[in-house]
């Protein structure tokens, strides 16, 4: 009876402001999908930084089997010129600029890739025997990166050096502005979706003063009188959560997917599975968004 | 200005000391209405529109209140019914002190209180039967408690048949009715009402006063603000007079007009 009684006043609510209703809708889809998609640019993020990238800020890069680099004439680097190098690493010299030395053999620099585009079709062919080792340097400035470059550029065994960040930095510096450009966005349709939720739930209100007034009188409880209008914010708000996952989830299959991923190959992308990490915070933002602007809105309308 | 009728009533009890957990004396717990030095004043500065007001009420009393206008009476209804609360003094209503009563209780204290206003105060989309069920839904009563109580109260109130009809096909008395219908149909102990034949034609309040001398019978203790003297000299029940915020006059089986 309880039950029955309160939805059905939710629902005369939400039909008798239908417009307010789409509009609430509208606003939270836009405003989550901006949430989600600042969410989304991060998970990509992490999903461009390889293993490597948190620890270490120059890779050198060893010669592989079949590399035309004059320093790699003698083929594939020999165990002396991998140990030669790595006591230079290692010396004097170097160590006011070396903070720490990680050696990465082909067969674990394969192993690494196989699990890093075990999905990637192009992907399959590739060999232990294609990959080369290296050594991964953490600098204890990274801006160093030039000390290293120096010194084994053109060594003999070394294909090439790598400064990490220049790889990989402009594209997380093109995600991160991404993001800041979403997450700003999101705060301001967040608050356009708050004071719209709060308006709606308050003309509600409004138009049934009647009914409420009547309920005060013989007793209804607090939660009771509230509880529609409540719940018609929050159906409305979880509708448009629902759309901005939705929206979401046809971006990364179709924009993601279907068309960075063929065009764009050496990045590994997110996928359908991180809009649904995603989709629970969004819901949850959502219900919190319809209950702060109930808690606003509400006191002063119905109060006992 | 010459207070005659009935004396006030002074009990040796000192009635400021609630029971707590021991039994109330019975004199004490027939008062099911008992205001105590209450005054209520709205705007800072502004007059008081209740001065230091005393009045008790006992179960199944029949109260009119009267005054003229501005003199305090719907105020007074509204400190019963805890829509407003006093600058002073204390208010019991059904053995509670309403000053101590938190405001989550204050639905509770209601269910026990009916009420009537002179503008009917009626849902215009809903039927006679559902404006009355509305009083039970909103108190979470189940659906067959509404089912077989509603029809027994439109009955009680003439309104048998009627159940179908929306507000606007019925005459103003008939709607007072509906609304006499939804403050009882809870069974209360109080019924407060406010002006109730304020919009209505003299024959058409006499029904109005006999439902409510019904329900009064009933053992329900019934307080009613008007300005309907001939009613008032009718029924020759208990008159509490108000003026400027004083009661100035409390005559059991008294009349409208005071020899002033
Ligand atoms: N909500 C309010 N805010 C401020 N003043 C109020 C309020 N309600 C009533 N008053 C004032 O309190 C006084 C008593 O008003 P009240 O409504 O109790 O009188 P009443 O006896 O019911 O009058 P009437 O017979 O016209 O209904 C009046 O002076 C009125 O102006
Ligand atoms: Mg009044």
């Amino acid at each position: 009876m309880r039950l029955q009684f309160i939805l059905s006043e939710m629902f005369v609510g939400l039909r008798r402001n239908l417009s307010m209703a789409v509009s609430v809708i509208l606003v939270t889809f836009v405003s989550l999908t901006f949430v989600g998609a600042a969410a989304l640019l991060q998970a990509q993020i992490s999903q461009v930084k390889d293993q490597w990238y948190d620890k270490v800020e120059v890779t050198i890069y060893l010669c592989p089997q079949d590399s035309e680099k004059p320093t790699c004439a003698g083929g594939e680097a020999s165990q002396a010129q991998i140990d030669e190098i790595g006591q230079k690493l290692h010396s004097d010299a170097l160590a006011p600029y070396v903070k720490k030395v990680y050696f990465e053999t082909k067969q674990q620099a394969y192993e690494s890739f196989e699990k890093r585009y075990a999905n990637e079709w192009w992907a399959q062919s590739v060999t232990a025997d294609q990959m080369q080792a290296s050594y991964r340097v953490a600098l204890v400035d990274p801006s160093q990166y030039q000390v290293i470059s120096d010194t084994f550029t053109g060594h003999t065994g070394v294909d090439v050096v790598q400064d990490q960040r220049k790889v990989f930095e402009p594209l997380i510096l093109v995600l991160n502005r991404a993001t800041l450009i979403s997450g700003g966005l999101a705060v301001v349709m967040l608050l356009a979706a708050t004071l719209l939720i709060t308006t709606t739930i308050r003309l509600s209100a409004m138009s049934r003063r009647r009914e409420t007034g009547i309920m005060r009188l013989v007793g209804a409880s607090n939660l009771f009188i509230q509880l529609p209008f409540m719940l018609e914010g929050a159906i409305a708000a979880t509708i448009g959560a629902g759309l901005a996952v939705g929206g979401l989830w046809f971006g990364v299959r179709y924009l993601v997917q279907d068309w960075l991923a063929t065009s764009v190959r050496w990045i590994p992308y997110i996928g359908a599975g991180d809009v649904w990490t995603v989709a629970p915070f969004l819901l949850a933002a959502a219900i919190l968004l319809a209950a702060i602007s109930s808690l606003v809105s509400l006191g002063r309308y119905t109060k006992v | 200005m010459a207070v005659r009728g009935r004396p006030h009533v002074v009990l040796t009890l000192d009635r400021s000391v609630p029971c707590g957990y021991l039994p109330c004396p019975r004199r004490l717990a027939s008062h099911v209405i008992r205001l105590n030095n209450v005054t209520k004043v709205y705007a800072r500065g502004a007059r008081p529109a209740l001065d230091d007001v005393d009045l008790e009420i006992e179960r199944g009393e029949f109260v009119f209140l009267v005054g003229a206008s501005g003199s305090g009476k719907s105020t007074l209804l509204r400190l019963m019914l805890r829509e407003e609360r006093p600058t002073g003094g204390k208010v019991f209503v059904a053995g509670k002190d309403l000053s101590k009563l938190s405001t989550w209780k204050v639905p509770y204290l209601r269910r026990q209180i009916g009420t009537v206003f002179q503008d009917f105060r009626l849902l215009p989309n809903k039927t006679v039967f559902e404006n009355v069920a509305f009083a039970l839904q909103v108190i979470g009563k189940p659906r067959h408690h509404i089912m077989t109580t509603v029809p027994d109260t439109l009955e009680l109130v003439g309104l048998g048949g009627k159940e179908k009809r929306r507000p606007h096909e019925l005459s103003g008395g008939e709607q007072q009715r509906v609304a006499i219908a939804r403050a009882f149909v809870n069974r209360p102990s109080i019924l407060l009402a406010d002006e109730p034949t304020g919009n209505l034609d003299p024959t058409t309040s006499v029904g109005i006063m006999r439902l409510l001398d019904r329900i009064n019978r009933t053992g329900t203790t019934v307080v009613m603000a008007t300005h309907d003297d001939e009613i008032v000299d009718q029924m020759r029940k208990r008159v509490v007079e108000l003026d400027t915020g004083q009661v100035v006059r409390d005559q059991s089986r008294g009349v409208y007009g005071s020899d002033r």
